[in-house]
């Protein structure tokens, strides 16, 4: 009896493995005709087959990675991070550099060079005069991209994560976001004639939206575009405080954000390369909060010189905006925020850039109710918690002095949580008295009283 | 006048140690290991093997931090101690003097006599050099076979399936762990090993190990006298002190290093903490010798202050410890015996298919509580800590369980349930005490 039972066992296991293979290689075949029907299309062909090879690009594209996920689907869930140290990949080989310079490249092209897509852009205009009523740019392309790439990874991370509601929640929420906030609902706007507006973006990562001019061109659009222009600043002056106050900076960054979506999906491969050290957190800080300071000057500069009707600093103000929107808006975010994914992690963009991340940080670390809190001794330091954080935070630190954990950079993710053996780490909102202690007392020690 | 302290291991025991009198002294403090240049957790090794993480994310503390905080890594193997001149000889270096020896040299895997012990391929796994022979002996192979039912067997067995090799797992109780986990912890464990493909053989010991013609393992014979032909055989039948270093020394050892409640061994200013140390009379409900992590550190801790000069004796609180099994994850706190003692009672809740469990151990005459056991259930430590050393209720532990779970947000909230099936099971009508609060400390 036992025996049968172990050679049925042993069966299943092998069938299993072959159809894990099977699964990834229609995958992986599906990928490749996505990227031959795209090479197809920019060689000029998308004009005139623009339909059908959307439907191919976009509909193989999606099969492809859904079959290459199938197998986080089965067997019991849990964390399985097997061979991500080995895997080419994910361990910074050449298929990951290959990626890291596909993706710079496309984001260069993007930005400055779009008409060498022109033949790529075209395919997207059945979908484009459906959604917006115009034909495709480089954007409306970007977006689906973009959107695409959330959704369909975010249902490869619901499946690796699915035994946290967690983690499913907060995938569903960046997914809706995306696909709604910003994809449809701006895209859909333009179809009625109104300006495109990102409801899930504020001042100062959507720098622009408390620009005069922007404020201007959109109050005079009518009834909607104030209530655009008030929606932006109520959300970054009113509503970022309190809600980062209540539940941390999670409630945007990794819950609304789209740069956040895409980190947390996509990214998630690649969660593991992001830079630790102390070095690295310095000059996190540094850069960061310059970037702060710089968008925030820029946007004075530009009220002054606008209510002062161009005679303070004139062009200059102008000039720097138009540098901060170069380098910081386009170099920084975009070509180096997520070109550089495979290398340096998925959040290089959000740690060291993001200008609303820092104001996020700063309410996060002295004045919110988040934490992540340290259960007693039970730390192992065996550092899956610092190796997980994209946003590079040495966990374990604090974890194994028996500390809470309140770091402004903390996106609240989870996955130092879900990646913790032994169950150390908990995300909550609680009280502010008591919430960083800096004189840890590890737990299960009688005679030692503080260990600082 | 500074003294020069030197500590022989850098695992857990020998760095905490190290690192506590650094923060309370100026003395010159040298760390001795012939295993890794820097200190890495241990507990991690199966990590390294299954690709989760390089040895590098290991370190809990940065290179540069041991030359900030003045301790200085000797990478080499004490070879004897010479306590008549204070002198250490190591295999490469110069000898070193110290005025204080702090011994925390672990342990070393048990490997007994079996017929076929030496063939390659077969080994054990304890520390960095583990990893890497494993690495070797399992590339290509199909099938290893694990012997021995503990937290090392199902960690191996867990790390051979990472590459997808399979394992077949002898346990000699008739459910994994049964010695120490309780018979519904144990058949939960049980049945998630089987989830995941392991082929477990329980009631099943090693008779024998057979070779091929290269010296290398080709199959292994069991008790039931089935062979198992395979290419790799993990040998997990727990560790000993690693005193091996004591041979000709004369400082007093019986499996362990002796030490009193001050870790001062027979020797003045000699001492011995973690693995490697024994206990003379341990505390109250505390084994002589507890090769645990967290055990590791107190011992480092508590020598700490004697060493800089506040003498202090070892006084642990309530015990705890914590592993995962496969995706199971499990916690203990105070006394859980695999079966309840004469005058203890324990209430058990559990979800079979969903693989929780949570279980409390309670006097029988008093109702007093004795200790937890939770699968797939995060508890909070602190609480569980607080509540056995006030020895409340087990009453009072179901009026109040709303506090002591510690799991994510948005988990399944199993309180309710626990507290119906206490009712039905002990004919109470216990109310929980909804009302948060925070102020444990």
């Amino acid at each position: 009896m036992k025996k049968d039972v172990t050679i049925h066992t042993s069966l299943s296991l092998t069938e299993e493995s072959k159809e894990q293979t099977l699964s990834q290689k229609t995958g992986g075949v599906c990928v490749a005709i996505a990227i031959l029907a795209l090479v197809v299309a920019m060689s000029g062909t998308g004009k005139s087959y623009s339909a059908t090879l959307l439907s191919i690009i976009l509909g193989m594209f999606t099969l492809g990675a859904l079959f290459y996920a199938l197998p986080y689907f089965r067997g019991p869930a849990g964390i399985r991070n097997n061979n991500v140290m080995f895997n080419s990949m994910t361990n910074k080989g050449t298929i990951a550099w290959i990626t890291a310079i596909v993706l710079t490249g496309f984001y260069i092209i993007i930005y400055w060079y779009s008409w060498l897509f022109d033949g790529l852009i075209r395919i997207f205009d059945p979908l484009s005069y459906l959604i917006s009523n115009k034909p495709a740019d480089q954007w409306f392309m970007y977006g689906a991209f973009y959107t695409l790439a959330v959704i369909i990874m975010g249902v490869r991370f619901i499946a690796r994560y699915r035994h946290s509601r967690y983690h499913v929640i907060r995938t569903f929420s960046v997914m809706f976001f995306q696909l709604g906030f910003a994809f449809l609902i701006p895209m859909f706007l333009k179809k009625l004639n109104e300006p495109e507006f990102y409801f899930s973006y504020f001042w100062p990562l959507k720098y622009n939206y408390l620009f005069p001019s922007d404020v201007s061109s959109l109050a005079n659009t009518g009834n909607l575009g104030i209530f655009m222009v008030l929606w932006g600043a109520i959300m970054t002056f009113i509503a970022t405080p309190i809600l980062t106050y209540k539940y941390g900076k999670r409630w945007y960054c990794s819950w609304v954000c789209g740069c956040g979506g895409l980190a947390e999906t996509a990214g998630d491969p690649y969660r593991h390369l992001s830079d630790k050290s102390l070095k690295a957190w310095k000059i996190e800080r540094w850069m960061v909060h310059s970037v702060l300071v710089i968008i925030t000057v820029t946007t004075l500069l530009l009220w002054l010189n606008s209510y002062y009707k161009g005679e303070v600093l004139g062009a200059i103000s102008g000039g720097f905006a138009k540098w901060y929107g170069f380098f910081i808006g386009a170099v920084f975010s975009g070509v180096i925020g997520v070109g550089f994914y495979s290398l340096m992690g998925p959040r290089v963009w959000c740690r060291f850039g993001c200008p609303l991340a820092a104001i996020l940080g700063i309410f996060q670390r002295f004045k919110s109710r988040f934490r992540i809190t340290t259960n007693g001794g039970q730390c192992i330091s065996c550092g899956n918690c610092s190796t997980y954080c994209h946003m590079g935070i040495d966990v374990r630190w604090y974890a194994q002095r028996g500390q809470n954990i309140v770091r402004a950079s903390c996106v609240g993710c989870g996955i130092c949580s879900s990646v913790c053996p032994r169950g150390v780490l908990k995300l909550e909102n609680g009280k502010e008295e008591g919430r960083i202690n800096d004189k840890p007392i590890i737990i299960g020690n009688n005679n030692i009283s503080v260990n600082l | 006048m500074a003294q020069q302290i030197v500590i022989i291991g850098n695992g857990i025991s020998g760095i905490t140690c190290a690192r506590n009198i650094r923060k309370k002294s100026n003395d010159a403090i040298t760390v001795i290991s012939s295993e890794t240049d820097h200190f890495y957790s241990r507990t991690a090794l199966m990590y390294i093997y299954m690709g989760h993480m390089k040895y590098e994310h290991t370190k809990p503390y940065e290179d540069w931090f041991w030359e900030k905080n003045r301790i200085s890594l000797v990478k080499d193997l004490v070879t004897s101690i010479n306590n008549a001149e204070k002198i250490l000889n190591l295999q490469t270096g110069s000898p070193i003097k110290y005025d204080k020896l702090i011994i925390a040299t672990g342990s070393v895997s048990n490997k007994p006599e079996f017929p076929g012990i030496n063939l390659k391929g077969v080994q054990t796994l304890y520390g960095m050099p583990d990893v890497e022979l494993m690495n070797k002996n399992t590339k290509d192979i199909n099938r290893g076979v694990i012997v021995g039912g503990g937290l090392i067997g199902i960690e191996m067995a867990e790390m051979l399936l990472s590459r997808n090799i399979q394992a077949t797992f002898l346990v000699r109780e008739n459910l994994f762990w049964n010695n120490i986990l309780p018979a519904e912890e144990a058949t939960i464990i049980t049945k998630h090993i089987n989830e995941h493909h392991v082929d477990l053989r329980l009631e099943t010991e090693l008779k024998e190990i057979k070779g091929d013609s290269d010296g290398k393992v080709a199959s292994v014979i069991t008790n039931k006298g089935d062979e198992i032909s395979c290419r790799f055989v993990g040998i997990t039948v727990g560790v000993s002190p690693n005193i091996s270093l004591l041979k000709d020394s004369d400082l007093e050892s019986e499996k362990g290093i002796l030490v009193n409640e001050h870790f001062e061994t027979n020797v003045p200013g000699v001492y011995a903490i973690g693995d490697c140390a024994q206990l003379k009379n341990p505390p109250g409900g505390r084994k002589a010798i507890e090769q645990i992590w967290y055990t590791g550190r107190m011992h480092g801790e508590t020598l700490a202050e004697t060493i800089t000069g506040k003498r202090t004796a070892y006084n642990p609180g309530p015990f705890f410890n914590s592993a995962k099994f496969f995706d199971i994850e499990y916690q203990t706190y105070g006394s859980v015996n695999s079966k309840d003692a004469e005058d203890e009672q324990s209430f058990t809740w559990r979800d079979v298919n969903k693989n929780i469990l949570f279980r409390i151990v309670y006097d029988k005459p008093d109702e007093t509580i004795k200790g937890f056991n939770s699968l797939g259930m995060r508890l909070d430590h602190n609480l569980c800590d607080k509540w056995l050393q006030e020895k409340i209720t087990v009453d009072e532990v179901m009026q109040n369980i709303d506090k002591l779970n510690f799991d994510p947000e948005f988990f399944d909230k199993n309180e309710s349930q626990i507290i119906e099936a206490y009712n039905l099971q002990t004919g109470k009508n216990i109310k929980r005490k909804r009302k948060r609060f925070f102020s444990f400390s």
